[in-house]
C-alpha cells in the first residue's frame, strides 16, 4: 500500500500539473459549451466530478474481473449509467440548471476525461488512489469551468454567479463573450497566458 | 421542404462544431492535414447518418413504445459503439488503404460527442424518420466543412510566425473562435 504522500500526489496532479482542460485538452466540449455563466460551469463541473468519482470507483473495483477485450464497452456502460443518475437527480432537484445545461448533461457520457481516467488510471490502480485521482481531476475540471464561466459572464453580461454588479450605464456588455465565438477565444487566450507564464518561469 | 431546411440548418447555420461545441476533440486533434481531415469527415458523416436513422428507430419503436426513457443514454451509446465497430470491420475488409489512412481515428469516432449529441438533439426535437436522416447528413456535412476549413487554415499557419506560448492548441482555439464569428453571419438565415 502506498504512503499518504503518494495518495496526496494523485489528488493534487489533477488540480494543476495534469489539469484535464488546460494541460491535457480533455473534455473540451462541455468546457466550452456550458461556460456562458459561472453557475452553469460550476453545476457542470460538479456533475462531471460525481460521474468521474463513481465510475472510477466502479472500474477500480471490477478491474480484475473484466476481460481486456471488452473493457471499453464495459466502462462506457458504467459511465452512461452514472450519467443517467446525475441527469435524473439534476432534473428533480435543480430543474432550472438542468434546463440550462440541456443535452450537455447526457453528453458527459462521451467526455473523454472520464473515459481517460477509467482507462489510464482506475483500471490499473487500487480503490483509494483511484478515488483520489478522480476527485483531483473532477475538481481541477470544475475549477477551470468556473474560471472560464466567470470571465465570460463578467465580460458578457456584467454579472458574476447571476449577481449583476456592472449596470448598463457604466459597462456595455460584450455580447460576443456569451456566444460560441467568445468561448473559443477566451479558452484560447487563457491557455496561451498560462503557457506564457510557465515558459517565463522556466527560463528564469 | 422541411427536411432540406434541417439539412442546411445542421450543416451551416447551427453548425455542430462551431455553434454547439460538439466534436471539439477530433476538431482540434485531426485538423493538422487536409487529406486526413477530409477522410475523417467522410467516416464521421457515414457513422452519423447511420446513427441518426438507427437511434430514431430504437427511440421510437422500443424506448418510447415500452416507456423506457431512462435507458436512452445507455441504448444510444451502445448503438454508436457497435456501429463504429461494424464500420471498422467493413472498411478493413473492403478498402485496406483507407483503413490504414484512418488508423486510430476510426475507433475514436465512438467518443466523438457530435454523434451522441446528434442522436440526443434528434430525440429532443422529435424529428420524423426522414427529418432524422437529413439531420444526420447535415450534421456530417457541417462537421466535415468545419474540419476541412480548419485543416486548410492550419496548413497555412505552419508558415506563420506564431508567438511561442500560443503555438498548438491555443492558436487553434483562437482560429476556431474566428471561424465561429464568421459562421454567426449565417444566423437568421433559417428558422428551424
Amino acid at each position: 500500500m502506498a504512503g499518504s504522500g503518494t495518495i496526496l500526489k494523485e489528488f493534487k496532479k489533477g488540480l494543476w500539473a495534469e489539469n484535464p482542460v488546460i494541460k491535457m485538452l480533455l473534455g473540451m466540449c462541455p468546457a466550452l459549451a456550458v461556460t456562458n455563466s459561472a453557475t452553469n460551469g460550476f453545476a457542470m463541473g460538479m456533475a462531471t466530478t460525481f460521474v468521474v468519482i463513481s465510475s472510477s470507483t466502479m472500474v477500480s473495483l471490477i478491474r480484475r474481473i473484466v476481460p481486456r477485450q471488452v473493457r471499453i464497452p464495459t466502462y462506457i456502460v458504467i459511465i452512461a449509467g452514472f450519467v443517467t443518475l446525475a441527469d435524473l437527480f439534476l432534473k428533480a432537484q435543480f430543474p432550472v440548471i438542468s434546463k440550462a445545461l440541456g443535452p450537455y448533461v447526457p453528453l458527459i457520457v462521451v467526455n473523454c476525461l472520464i473515459m481517460g481516467r477509467a482507462e489510464f488510471f482506475a483500471s490499473r490502480h487500487p480503490l483509494f488512489p483511484a478515488i483520489m485521482d478522480a476527485l483531483g481531476m473532477g475538481l481541477g475540471f470544475t475549477g477551470v469551468l468556473v474560471v472560464l464561466g466567470g470571465i465570460r459572464e463578467i465580460l458578457g453580461s456584467g454579472s458574476i454567479f447571476g449577481v449583476v454588479f456592472m449596470t448598463e450605464e457604466v459597462f456595455t456588455p460584450w455580447v460576443v463573450m456569451i456566444l460560441p465565438a467568445g468561448a473559443f477565444l477566451t479558452l484560447g487566450l487563457l491557455i496561451g497566458i498560462i503557457n506564457y507564464a510557465s515558459q517565463r518561469r522556466e527560463s528564469t | 421542404m422541411k427536411p432540406l431546411m434541417i439539412f442546411i440548418s445542421a450543416a451551416v447555420v447551427n453548425n455542430l462544431v462551431l455553434a454547439y461545441f460538439l466534436g471539439i476533440c477530433p476538431f482540434l486533434g485531426v485538423s493538422k492535414r487536409l487529406d486526413t481531415a477530409l477522410n475523417m469527415g467522410f467516416a464521421t458523416t457515414f457513422v452519423m447518418t447511420l446513427t441518426a436513422v438507427i437511434t430514431w428507430l430504437i427511440n421510437t419503436h422500443i424506448l418510447i413504445r415500452f416507456d423506457l426513457p431512462f435507458l436512452q443514454y445507455v441504448a444510444f451509446i451502445i448503438t454508436i459503439a457497435s456501429l463504429v465497430q461494424l464500420v471498422e470491420m467493413f472498411i478493413r475488409k473492403t478498402s485496406p488503404p483507407l483503413y490504414r489512412s484512418l488508423g486510430i481515428f476510426l475507433p475514436l469516432i465512438t467518443t466523438n460527442c457530435s454523434i451522441l449529441g446528434l442522436a440526443l438533439f434528434e430525440a429532443l426535437r422529435e424529428y420524423t424518420f426522414i427529418e432524422s436522416l437529413f439531420f444526420g447528413l447535415g450534421g456530417g456535412a457541417g462537421f466535415t466543412l468545419a474540419l476541412v476549413l480548419m485543416a486548410g487554415i492550419r496548413e497555412e499557419l505552419e508558415f506563420a510566425d506564431v508567438p511561442e506560448s500560443l503555438k498548438g492548441a491555443p492558436m487553434t482555439l483562437l482560429v476556431a473562435g474566428m471561424l465561429a464569428l464568421a459562421f454567426m453571419g449565417f444566423a437568421g438565415l433559417l428558422t428551424v
